[in-house]
């Protein structure tokens, strides 16, 4: 069976893609369970037998918080390590 | 699967997938930090936008952490070069 260089090329295509694809959605995956940890910790403090009003308004700021959070971290890690590799280290 | 590429695009995937490895590692780092500067810094209950306080604490959060590591590195190398009499 003869693989034409057009399929090759469009295979090479398909297998960078799906990494691409997996490993973003590896990083949100890891958002959802890192935000929801935190987020239950500091908005359930005595867990009844629904959310609360108070409860959801506190769970919707903390998500948007801490995805805030992490683009602050991830900005400054960035930076930071490129003024590094600038500096020769 | 590998042996339907040449070896040139074998290359290329090789490549490509060392710098997709290492953006997961820095990704990994990023939500670690995430996580160990949020405890350190947001310790009231979270409102419609960061204080002041809050945002420049995540910053120096993760700048410090930094500086730590570097720190910590230095220091195990002289005591090594002590070590070995130099």
């Amino acid at each position: 069976m003869l693989t034409t260089t057009l399929d090759m090329a469009a295979r090479k295509e398909a297998v960078m893609n799906s990494v691409k694809t997996e490993i973003a959605l590896l990083n949100a995956q890891e958002l959802m369970n890192k935000s929801s940890e935190k987020c239950f910790l500091k908005c359930i403090t005595k867990p009844s037998t629904s959310l609360s009003s108070s409860e959801q308004t506190c769970l919707a700021n903390c998500q948007e918080r801490y995805m805030e959070a992490f683009n602050i971290v991830s900005r400054t890690y960035i930076s930071r390590i490129s003024k590094e590799r600038q500096a020769g280290l | 699967m590998a042996d339907k590429f040449d070896e040139a695009t074998q290359k290329e995937l090789a490549t490509f997938m060392e710098q997709e490895q290492a953006q997961a590692r820095l990704h990994s780092s990023i939500h670690t930090l995430t996580s160990t500067c949020w405890d350190k810094c947001i310790t009231g209950t979270p409102s419609s936008s960061f204080s002041r306080y809050e945002q420049g604490c995540l910053a120096n959060c993760v700048e410090r952490f930094l500086d730590t590591s570097l720190f910590l590195v230095k220091r195990i190398e002289e005591q090594r070069q002590q070590a070995l009499g130099h």
